[in-house]
């Protein structure tokens, strides 16, 4: 129990303070990284919370896959230094208001919420494992299935768009 | 176990953290990266839903997105691309060719 | 699944199945003759409305409910594929001249479409985040179309961070329903509030972050920043396909998520829908009297007329006028429709390379030079404004109406007098074309022109025998199955 706490708010602590890394960074490839060191603490929750399928396909598909692209990229812009934090005068005082909005929020979220997560043994043992999730996109999921796989062909038609440059 | 709302809690501050990120900052990559971080609270907040009432759902759910965010990338960093070669810069104040 | 299950998404699986067969005969066709395309396209479009119009009539749920079709989708589904019609007319010569002509825009088009399409018939929230990203990937590329050149290009990147942003709003949106709900099919979520299992506080700060989410797609106040730069910078012909199908596809969420779903949220949302049109309306139609570009001008338009839509969403919870409410809301759509790509060719025909033509000034002359074109435009004008005889006019006339007969008055009077304010400025137009002298370039092109004649003829004629379209958008009265 108190190990469950425990693990929870340290892992939570991280995930949080890579987001303000991420968020504060000067360099765009610190802020990069910072966001690979959260989708990675993210995939641990999602181990902790039995989705395993999920958990893999997070550290394959996000940390590895799209966010090895966005370094890329930066490297390839020799975009590191992202300069100023902020332009006008008003959307300092404007984003933290907005800032204050969401933690309030989120407060109110937290003394709404009183559902406790159940224990594992309520529920089966292949919760969340590949041969479910396979089951149940090839079944009831079967339509965003196949509306995701326009979706991957229309934005990779998209992406040969616009870096094939006319000679 | 621990309540459901803690794992909400923390996926909102991680959202807010990124909505933050898109207001306060003008790099255009870096914007871009918090959305994603907003989109991966999302996806914290339906897997904490699914193991909480034992629905897979939750997690179906989070497979499209993480397909979505896959196929977003692809566009948005060759739109980050091209418009760096026409113009040298991605930093989004100084994207005023329009004015009104 | 079955096979009802995909004769009920036919126009969709046309669609889709279409643009890939169209992906592969592009190998084949030579590069100076790319406007096969268009033509290919058009056949492919023209195919799935007629299967749409076929299907008329009856009610069902297909793919486990997360796909519904009723009333509501085929008006959508017709609404849209007509659309896509007249989005190829207009950019059939446009893009030739402005050299950007690439098969690939007709391709992304479709693909476009067939989200909006997906985003008809869609009774699920997934479906419905699915049919937004895929009706919006192909619209931030078709934006940066006329890359490399820098406001295309700017416009684009402003469109998609803004786009993704609002994204990531709709799935937060969506994951708390899920958790307020423990579903998000929209009749589970009405059925989970109804038993009263549903976790009101999280469904409303879901409801509120889903509304922020679409909010930004049509371009409701304050969330609009984009949408004049985004209007401005496109290449006309995407912006008349942005500025029609994506609003309405994003008000065929609104309408389904709210209208059906939400509804029992009224005693919190509607103070702020109320003062979200409000706001929509004075903002859109005082920002665009100071336009001097017709593109802008356009895009502030466009947000003044997501203002009169969006009214209809205050009367969300009153049952006996939701078929009103929401026929007014397609009504309105429709004759947005129409008059919008009506204005927006005339835009294009004035339009020459490089962004010039562009001003209102270009328009001088207009009235002596080529009557039939100032006649048009004068039309679409006085439709945009609301004056009888036009679409506008009873556009408005059943959004007030419902407003009315919900009891917001203060509501409706704002709507009148905001859209007397916009006299101001469509009439300006009107104005220099015919008052001032000068020279303006027009392009004659078939398709183009073709495009003016009809919905300046559909704005009026339709306008008169306007009841039977009125009545066929009242029953696209949303099908909650029990």
């Amino acid at each position: 129990m108190t190990l469950n706490y425990a693990l929870f708010f340290i892992l939570a602590a991280i995930a949080i303070a890579s987001a303000l890394g991420m968020l504060l960074s000067k360099n765009a490839v610190y802020s990069a990284l910072f966001l690979i060191l959260n989708f990675n603490v993210v995939a641990i929750f999602y181990v902790l919370l039995n989705a395993p399928f999920i958990a893999l396909t997070q550290i394959t598909v996000y940390a590895g896959a799209i966010m090895v692209l966005f370094l890329f990229v930066i490297m390839l812009l020799g975009a590191e230094q992202t300069g100023r934090i902020s332009s006008a005068r008003w959307v300092k005082p404007a984003a933290y208001s907005l800032g204050i909005i969401l933690i309030s929020e989120i407060l109110y979220i937290i003394f709404a919420q009183t559902g406790v997560i159940p224990d594992a043994a309520s529920i089966a043992a292949e919760f969340g494992s590949p041969v479910t999730v396979g089951k149940a996109l090839f079944s009831r999921y079967l339509l965003p299935f196949e509306a995701t796989s326009v979706l991957l062909i229309a934005s990779m038609i998209g992406a040969i768009v616009l870096t094939k440059r006319k000679s | 176990m621990l309540p459901v709302s803690y794992f909400i809690g923390l996926a909102a501050v991680l959202f807010a953290i990124g909505t933050l990120g898109v207001l306060i900052r003008r790099n255009a990559i870096i914007i871009f990266m918090s959305v994603e971080l907003m989109l991966n609270a999302g996806n914290l907040a339906f897997v904490s839903f699914a193991r909480a009432f034992g629905l897979l759902d939750g997690q179906i759910f989070v497979f499209f997105i993480m397909a979505m965010a896959a196929a977003e990338v692809a566009v948005g960093l060759a739109l980050i691309v091209d418009i760096f070669h026409t113009k040298q810069s991605i930093d989004i104040d100084q994207m005023n060719s329009m004015k009104g | 699944m079955n096979f009802s299950d995909l004769t009920t998404i036919l126009p969709l699986i046309t669609l889709v199945g279409w643009a890939i067969i169209l992906i592969l005969v592009d190998l084949f066709i030579p590069a100076q003759r790319k406007g096969i395309m268009a033509m290919l396209s058009a056949i492919g479009i023209m195919i799935s409305l007629v299967i749409a119009i076929c299907q008329f009539g009856g009610q069902t749920t297909a793919f486990s409910g997360m796909v519904v079709f009723d009333g509501f989708s085929v008006f959508l589904q017709i609404l849209f594929l007509i659309s896509g019609l007249a989005a190829i007319a207009l950019a059939y010569d446009y893009i030739k001249r402005q050299g950007i002509e690439r098969s690939e825009y007709y391709i992304l088009l479709m693909f476009s479409l067939s989200g909006m399409t997906l985003m008809a018939m869609a009774d699920d929230l997934i479906i419905i985040f699915l049919a937004l990203e895929l009706l919006s990937i192909p619209l931030y590329v078709l934006a940066g179309f006329a890359n490399p050149r820098l406001d295309s290009e700017e416009a684009a990147l402003k469109y998609f961070l803004l786009g993704s942003f609002s994204d990531a709003f709709v799935v937060f949106g969506t994951a708390l329903v899920f958790g307020a709900a423990r579903t998000t099919t929209i009749p589970g979520i009405i059925a989970a509030i109804t038993v009263g299992a549903a976790n009101l506080i999280l469904l409303m700060v879901g409801a509120a972050l889903i509304l922020i989410g679409l909010g930004f797609k049509v371009s409701i106040v304050p969330f609009h920043m984009w949408t004049p730069d985004v209007y401005q910078g496109a290449p006309s012909s995407v912006t008349a396909f942005m500025a029609v199908g994506a609003k309405t596809a994003g008000f065929a969420a609104l309408l389904r998520v709210f209208m059906a779903a939400f509804n029992t949220l009224a005693v919190d949302l509607v103070p702020v829908l109320w003062a979200l049109a409000a706001l929509t309306m004075i903002l859109g139609n005082i920002t665009a009297i100071v336009q001097g570009n017709i593109k802008r001008l356009l895009a502030y338009s466009s947000i003044a007329h997501t203002g009169y839509i969006s009214m209809v969403l205050v009367t969300i919870n009153q049952s006996r006028i939701t078929q009103h409410a929401v026929g007014a809301a397609l009504f309105y759509l429709v004759a947005y429709a129409v008059t919008s790509f009506g204005a927006w060719a005339v835009v294009i025909t004035l339009e020459h390379s490089e962004g010039k033509g562009l001003n209102v000034e270009d328009y001088a002359g207009l009235g002596r030079k080529y009557p039939a074109l100032a006649a048009a435009m004068t039309v679409f004008m006085l439709s945009f404004t609301g004056v009888p005889p036009t679409l506008g006019f009873l556009g408005k006339f059943y959004i007030f109406r419902a407003v009315l007969e919900g009891g917001y008055v203060g509501l409706a009077i704002i709507g009148v007098l905001t859209s007397l304010v916009s006299a101001y400025y469509y009439l300006r137009v009107v104005v220099v074309m015919y008052m001032r002298e000068g020279e303006p370039l027009v392009r004659k092109e078939f398709w183009l022109s073709s495009t003016i004649f009809m919905t300046a003829i559909a704005t009026v004629i339709v306008s008169i025998f306007s009841t039977p379209l009125f009545t066929w958008a009242s029953k696209g009265i949303m099908f909650i199955p029990k």
